[in-house]
């Protein structure tokens, strides 16, 4: 089992770095989805010695809104606002790269000094947390269109729902499926908030919201 | 040590004598460089027998000064910087008679032996001082006769300005490296460095690192502390930059490592700084040289980039040291020290090759060159030599001191916890960075300069050097191959002083020639492969028609010279890339209309650490001061009146 | 014992031909694959042999631009892929030459050939040979930290200093040695010119890179730097593979090397492959594709680390 949690977390740390270097909007929300499966697979993996019915349950509600439900709302919205790709961001693509080396380099050295005791092959799951949250916040700042936005507060609760798991332990379910909801609920609301922003400005640049101010 | 005290008299001497018979330059140019040729034939034998390990006794000479006393010795640390010292002065003063003599119909060449010789003394006394105030003595010495000489043209306005600088700068570091001795003194009780030894409290000690580093950073050139250097050498007489840049800023160096003996057990970071410090310096070097088009801005940032490697080495010895890694410690120190002695031959034989052409041509800007090969091929094959060594590609010097500091980043990374090998991690990928980026930068230098066809310069009254210009180069061209073949040879010649630095517990058992032996069969047997493949190559074409014509240029059949790509567009994309930190700006005529008439492009690339962090600096020190410029009234009964105030208030506060 | 490491050695000289017999092939394998997938019949497997045979029987032109630098630097891009060939290992096979160390070496050979053969580009004094040089250059040099960061990778796993050494002693399966294969690979495709950093068949001059630099060069030079360039291709697939297929210590060493020898073929039709089915990228993008290599190497180093 340790090799395959060890996989996944791998792949969700090239995952985070694949969000740092892409522009297209699809390729974004599937990457988010492709980190909502993985999440699912190591708690099923981290408990797949002790079988527990609750646990199944829970990963496989996340698996489900993370990867199919959200990617809809957001591909919907995507159609709906007419852009594809986020052009112009805030930080080129070529330094984003580099500063999410430096963020993985940070999350990395965070994790050693937190006072964590964790099993065999799960050394990098805080790292991997740490460092999908930084993904998320960094695409929040870094980004002009309110869509990679939200991908940026699903990827941040990605972190936040994985450092939960192994930091926690158990978490009880009312409070994980309380977060999931949570998430849904932000995602509608910035969809619809998105589709209004697109029809009174015919684009969905945060930043030229300031123009609001009067 | 007789015998360096010897060459130091016959410097001053010959520096004298030049300076007495200045109405006849052709005689104060001979006499000047005798001087310093005398010197390294005196010089050069203690100081090698230093580094084979003899022993010598140190010197000293009581002064009337409190604390100041003429103490001098000679160890192995000294000795690897003098070998450098005593060998470039030589050359380079043997060039300097070829390279001064269009200067002496219009100028005084007498005053630039007078202080040539001056700062040849100066820095081997910067080297075998033993005492606090002595060595900043000489280190002053160094630093004002070195302003003369790259003031020497300062009927020219950008040379003025640019000496200014230089000296400013100077000073500056100076300011830090006073406190610095104050702090050593003031612990130790007494200015002798015999006294320095482990005197330090930690904190003390850690100050005494920061100054350091800033001070002898900035005679070193690491970024930065740079910005004198990409003014200064352009300014200065090409065999005066070779000086400055071969071996003068490495006293910066040897100030540092003579420090850091001083201080005891390392903290680990201080190898993480020096490190970081190193890595900046190379990359934003090597950047910066590539963004020139002016030949010896150009070089004077590749100075910059191999302070930086050289940096990098000690700061992996530092880490190796403070983790109890020997090997780690040797390997970074033994590469970072032999850096110093291969920069200084072929920086030195760049700065001399690129002075070779400047005589030549009359410009330093290597987009309007093109095609010397065929003009000067002694100079292009020097030149050549030193571009290959300089990119640190083997068989050449620069490889074997790449190549240790490499390796002791690698054995750093198998053996150390990873929060301390993540740094030499960095080592490795900024020196493989370097390394890519210097291999850009010189073939950008060498291909604009000396191949291709002439672009806008004259080649008809082109020709090579004189014999006393080339000769020079082709030794130290010899001596980088030399070097790169037998790299064992020298580097068992290095660990005595290797040892000196790394405080070694338990027998000694590591030796990095056995790895250099290797290398040099790899390397002998490259160029076997080259001289067998030419043989072959020979062989083919011996029976075969060999045609001439005109460069393929796509069907184009009548190119010329100015279609040629020149160094600022061969340099274009990467200094695209890095415009993040180069900020070069560029004047911009596109071509309009369906008949182009007129086009241009013109780009400049401003250092940022001078125009952001120094000019509005100095900007506001200069509005300061001007408030304090009503004590300068110009009359001298005011000044009387400040004496007075001086004395009757320390006379008070004496008294009290 | 003794007889074992003799016969090692044995297979280590016997790879240097192998080497400098197969080089070539793996070029036909390449574009026979390419030709494969646009339903072409394609040249036959040994074609570039005939193109250099053909090449070395002729005569040669050059240019009146050019310098004595024009001519040596096939010679010495030869020479150092020869080299880089003795040091490489294959199978279990360790390079002829193998020493502590010989990675950095082997990287440093490389670079001066590629010296060499950008200072010819230029000799030639042709806008497009300088533009392709200039190129070359760029991507090189961000190349190297990658090559360099993904050698470290497995000298940490390992904990060896040599080539040899390091590839007898990796293990697999780990996630690290995928990412540094990913990112070896990408290195590998830039150093060979191959598609999506340069289109070897591009008929374009304004966007060629390698080709471009050696458009001037004719006769015995063109085919000296034909061999290298394939010389190049099988150095850097031999490391790619000796890091990627996994080798029991045990095994003969003849069959180690059938297995390396078969992995090469593979990478070969894996270059083809991505050749067929990829666009070159514009070279604005060109570094960004570096840059992500190079996030997989240090990912892979950091993992190593720990």
């Amino acid at each position: 089992m340790e090799t395959y949690i060890e996989a996944s977390v791998i792949l969700l740390l090239l995952t985070d770095i694949a969000l740092f270097g892409t522009s297209r909007l699809y390729t974004c929300i599937t990457i988010a989805a492709v980190q909502g499966v993985l999440l699912g697979l190591i708690a099923l993996f981290a408990n797949a010695e002790t079988f527990i019915p609750r646990i199944i349950v829970i990963a496989s509600i996340g698996i489900v809104i993370k990867a199919f439900v959200f990617p809809y709302l957001l591909k919907r919205t995507i159609r709906q606002a007419g852009v594809q790709r986020e052009i112009q961001p805030f930080i080129g693509y070529l330094s984003s790269l580099v500063v999410s080396l430096v963020l993985f380099g940070v999350s990395i050295w965070f994790s050693a000094k937190l006072p964590l005791a964790l099993g065999a092959g799960r050394s990098m799951i805080i790292p991997a947390a740490i460092m999908t949250m930084f993904t998320g916040l960094f695409l929040i700042v870094a980004r002009r269109k309110a869509l990679t936005q939200c991908i940026g507060y699903i990827v941040c609760e990605n972190g936040m729902y994985l450092f939960g798991m192994v930091a926690v332990g158990e978490i009880p379910a009312l409070v994980e499926l309380g977060i999931l909801l949570d998430a849904v609920a932000a995602v509608t609301v910035m969809g619809v908030a998105m589709y209004h922003i697109n029809r009174e400005f015919d684009h969905i640049d945060t930043d030229r919201l300031s123009s609001l101010k009067g | 040590m007789n015998l360096i005290l010897a060459s130091i008299a016959v410097l001053f001497l010959s520096s004298l004598v030049s300076l007495a018979v200045q109405g006849k330059p052709r005689i104060a140019g001979i006499l000047g460089a005798c001087g310093s040729v005398l010197a390294l034939g005196l010089g050069i034998v203690p100081a090698v027998q230093a580094l084979m390990g003899s022993q010598f006794a140190p010197l000293a000479f009581a002064s009337s000064m409190p604390w100041l006393s003429f103490s001098m010795g000679l160890d192995p640390i000294s000795a690897i910087f003098l070998v450098p010292i005593y060998i470039l002065s030589g050359l380079v003063a043997v060039y300097g008679t070829g390279y001064m003599k269009p200067y002496a119909e219009q100028k005084n060449t007498a005053f630039y032996w007078f202080f040539y010789n001056i700062l040849v003394a100066s820095m081997v006394l910067v080297c075998v001082a033993r005492n606090g105030l002595f060595f900043l003595l000489c280190w002053e010495v160094m630093a004002l006769s070195s302003f003369f000489l790259v003031a020497f043209e300062n009927d020219k306005v950008e040379v003025r300005k640019a000496s200014w600088i230089y000296l400013i700068a100077s000073q500056l570091g100076t300011v830090f490296l006073i406190p610095m001795f104050i702090l050593f003194g003031n612990q130790s009780g007494s200015f002798e460095f015999s006294s320095f030894y482990n005197c330090l409290t930690p904190a003390a000690a850690t100050g005494c690192f920061i100054l350091g580093c800033i001070g002898f950073g900035t005679k070193a050139g690491i970024i930065p502390f740079h910005v004198w250097l990409p003014e200064a050498h352009p300014a200065a007489p090409s065999p005066v930059s070779a000086l400055m840049s071969g071996v003068m800023i490495k006293t910066g160096i040897y100030g540092l490592v003579r420090m850091i003996t001083f201080l005891g057990m390392p903290p680990l970071w201080w190898g993480m700084v020096l490190i970081a410090i190193g890595a900046l310096s190379g990359i934003l070097g090597v950047l910066f040289a590539l963004a020139q088009h002016d030949i010896k801005r150009l070089l004077a940032y590749h100075s910059v980039e191999n302070i930086g490697i050289i940096v990098l080495g000690i700061g992996v010895g530092l880490i190796g040291i403070s983790t109890g890694h020997q090997t780690i410690a040797v390997l970074g120190f033994a590469g970072g020290l032999l850096h110093v002695i291969n920069h200084a031959l072929f920086k030195g034989l760049l700065f001399l090759g690129a002075g070779s052409v400047i005589h030549q041509t009359h410009t330093r800007e290597i987009d309007h060159m093109g095609g010397l090969i065929k003009k000067m091929p002694i100079t292009a094959l020097t030149f050549l030599i030193g571009a290959v060594a300089i990119s640190g590609l083997p068989p050449l010097n620069g490889f074997v001191s790449e190549f240790l500091v490499y390796m002791g980043s690698f054995s750093g990374i198998t053996s150390l916890e990873a929060e301390t090998a993540m740094p030499l991690a960095g080592v490795i990928a900024s020196l493989a960075l370097i390394g890519g980026l210097a291999t850009a930068c010189f073939t950008k230098v060498f291909g604009i300069v000396f191949l291709g066809e002439a672009r806008t310069i004259q080649l008809d009254h082109v020709q090579e050097s004189p014999a006393s210009m080339t000769v020079p180069m082709i030794i130290l061209a010899f001596s980088c191959v030399v070097i790169g073949l037998s790299g064992p040879l020298v580097v068992r010649l290095l660990i005595p002083e290797v040892l000196a630095i790394v405080p070694i517990s338990g027998p000694f058992v590591f030796d990095p020639s056995e790895w250099l032996v290797n290398i040099s069969i790899v390397a002998s047997g490259l160029v076997v492969l080259i001289i067998l493949g030419a043989g072959f190559r020979k062989f083919l074409l011996s029976r075969r028609t060999v045609g001439q014509t005109v460069t393929w240029d796509c069907g184009y059949a009548a190119p010329f010279s100015r279609m040629q790509y020149t160094a600022s567009s061969f340099a274009q994309p990467l200094t695209d890339l890095f415009s993040a930190f180069l900020k070069t700006k560029k004047h911009i005529k596109v071509p309009a209309d369906y008949f182009p008439a007129q086009a241009s492009i013109e780009t400049h690339t401003a250092d940022p650490s001078n125009e952001r962090v120094y000019r509005p600096v100095f900007a506001q020190a200069v509005g300061l001061l001007s408030r304090m410029r009503a004590l300068q009234q110009g009359r001298i009964q005011i000044y009387v009146l400040y004496i007075v105030v001086t004395l009757i208030a320390l006379l008070l506060w004496k008294l009290r | 014992m003794e007889t074992e490491i003799i016969a090692m050695y044995a297979f280590s000289i016997i790879h240097m031909f192998v080497g400098f017999a197969l080089a070539p092939l793996m070029i036909g394998i390449v574009n026979r694959t390419k030709a494969v997938f646009a339903g072409r019949t394609g040249q036959p497997f040994l074609q570039p042999y005939y193109d250099m045979v053909k090449l070395l029987r002729k005569g040669a032109v050059y240019s009146r631009t050019t310098s004595w630098i024009f001519r040596a630097a096939p010679v010495v891009g030869l020479a150092c892929a020869v080299a880089a060939l003795a040091i490489v290992p294959f199978g279990n096979a360790p390079g002829l030459l193998s020493f502590e160390g010989d990675l950095v070496f082997f990287a440093y050979v490389l670079g001066l050939w590629r010296f060499f053969l950008v200072i010819a580009a230029l000799d030639t004094g042709s806008a497009f040979e300088g533009m392709g040089a200039s190129r070359e250059v760029q991507f090189s040099a961000m190349a190297e930290p990658v090559l360099f960061v993904g050698l470290a990778t497995v000298a940490t796993l390992t904990g060896s200093l040599s080539l040899s050494d390091m590839i007898a002693g990796l293990s697999l399966p780990l996630a690290e040695i995928v990412l540094v294969a990913a990112a070896l690979f990408v290195v590998f495709l830039c150093e060979n010119a191959r598609i999506p950093f340069d289109d070897p068949n591009t008929h374009l001059e304004l966007t060629m890179i390698h080709e471009v630099m050696v458009l001037d060069y004719s006769g015995p030079d063109l085919g000296f730097v034909l061999y290298s360039a394939a010389l190049k291709f099988w150095v850097l697939g031999a490391l790619i593979i000796g890091i990627t297929v996994p080798l029991d210590e045990g095994l003969p060493v003849w069959a180690s090397c059938g297995y390396a020898f078969l992995g090469m073929v593979m990478l070969a039709l894996l270059t083809g492959i991505v050749e067929s089915v990829m666009a070159r990228v514009r070279l604005l993008r060109v570094p960004q594709l570096l840059a992500a290599a190079g996030a997989l190497a240090i990912c892979a180093l950091i993992f190593s680390m720990r």
